[in-house]
């Protein structure tokens, strides 16, 4: 089947079969590997996207049902070679060892300060609750996220 | 993981969807958020031969006030229901408890109707809904039909929808200002229920109503709890029989024994919550 949908910016077509994992789709279609495939039960959210704007598990969504919609994958976070201020928050805290998860952190941590632009460390550890870091213990991930928040409102805590 | 190959229809309207059901029988299933389903078809639990996709059906996701009952669209998300004022308001059991599943990215995708057709005595919502003695609305080849939550569940994963409905509706009743509590026991972030219990005390004479999660086959109300608490019982001599009629299941989380025990102590925390 035919399915067209807007990635980071850019009209996309392809043919695939109705079965096609959304996530699959991105890295092996696509071409974009920076979304992981993590435990691939949406538990750990190594997969996570934006679909029109909003943290998705990728793996856990056929490709067809993301027809018509706007992708966000981490390849589209930065701007002509400027880190997302979530980027470069995860960059000068240190928000990650081994990186296998910061694709997803970064895109549910963008999303969840969309929805709450000066969360409480709180708030953020319960808005992470869905992705998993087998490295950091979560301090400096928190303190990424609390960073990025300051830095887009003048008000975070860091 | 893979899911094993199937035909996909995307469905224009209720009706579409509907005719769709009607063709292909019980070997098509529904797809609306995707969260019960998708996972039961990667692992290859379920092989429908037809997905019908209803997601982008928007008109029927919304939350409106009925009267007397909130009434919400089938295809409404989570993330919408935790957010919705109209429900922390009148039916905020409903709106605590979707914020209650999974994690944020699951509730912008995880539909209240997806989850209740799922069925699963684990979730959560079926409970609230048991609790607020609410219905949903079905509509087949031969029109609509309100199935109450207390006939809703009839078995593990089994509804009461048949092969070619499709649930359009949840009605919950207003539950403004009526004291409720939900206790989830779990030991990790975004785990499933061990065991859960829902209570809401009906502002209108009808009591209390207890609902449990994982302590059977289906999601269910606790008959017992809510005899005692009409018959005059107190909170701690109700929850006493929380277990009463239950097959709890057995698993690495806890065998019957302890479900039994887990049920007793989060009915009585969820009674005193609720101020039964």
């Amino acid at each position: 089947m035919q399915v067209e949908m807007t990635v980071n910016g850019q009209s996309m077509s392809a043919d695939v079969e109705p079965r096609t994992l959304l996530v699959h789709y991105i890295r092996d279609d696509l071409g974009l590997t920076g979304t992981n495939v993590g435990c691939d039960t949406s538990s750990c959210g190594a997969c996570t996207i934006h679909i029109n704007g909003e943290s998705a598990k990728s793996c856990t969504m056929l490709a067809a049902q993301a027809r018509g919609t706007d992708v966000t994958t981490i390849e589209g976070m930065a701007d002509n070679g400027t880190l997302h201020p979530m980027q470069q928050a995860f960059m000068e805290c240190h928000g990650l060892q081994c990186g296998y998860c910061t694709p997803g952190m970064v895109m549910a941590a963008t999303s969840l300060l969309k929805e709450n632009p000066n969360p409480t460390e709180a708030e953020v550890r319960e808005g992470l609750e869905g992705n998993l870091c087998r490295c950091t213990g979560y301090h400096n991930i928190v303190k990424s996220v609390l960073s990025a928040a300051g830095n887009s409102t003048n008000g975070g805590s860091q | 993981m893979i899911p094993a190959p199937v035909d996909y229809v995307e469905a224009e309207s209720a009706d579409a969807a509907i005719a769709a059901l009607t063709q292909h029988g019980d070997e098509a299933k529904l797809l609306a958020g995707g969260h019960s389903l998708i996972p039961l078809m990667k692992f290859r639990l379920a092989t429908p031969t037809v997905l019908v996709d209803i997601g982008r059906l928007g008109d029927l996701s919304y939350i409106n006030d009925g009267g007397d009952h909130i009434a919400i669209g089938a295809l409404t998300t989570h993330r919408a229901l935790e957010t919705s004022a109209l429900l922390q308001a009148d039916a905020p059991i409903m709106a605590h408890v979707a914020s209650q599943v999974g994690d944020p990215s699951v509730r912008h995708r995880g539909t209240l109707g997806g989850s209740l057709a799922h069925g699963d005595p684990a979730s959560d919502l079926p409970a609230a809904l048991l609790a607020s003695g609410g219905s949903v609305v079905a509509k087949g080849p031969n029109g609509e039909r309100v199935i109450p939550a207390s006939e809703l569940f009839t078995g593990f994963l089994e509804t009461a929808l048949a092969a070619d409905e499709l649930m359009t509706e949840v009605r919950i009743p207003k539950a403004t200002g009526a004291g409720w509590s939900y206790q989830k026991f779990n030991r990790r972030a975004q785990d499933w229920a061990i065991v859960g219990a829902a209570a809401v005390a009906s502002g209108n004479g009808d009591g209390t109503r207890v609902a449990l999660v994982n302590m059977g086959p289906t999601p269910m109300l606790s008959s017992a709890v809510g005899s005692a608490l009409s018959g005059g019982a107190s909170a701690a001599d109700a929850a006493a029989l929380a277990a009463e009629g239950t097959s709890p299941p057995e698993d690495l989380n806890g065998d019957a024994e302890y479900r039994s025990h887990l049920a007793r102590v989060l009915v009585k925390r969820a009674l005193d919550e609720a101020g039964s």
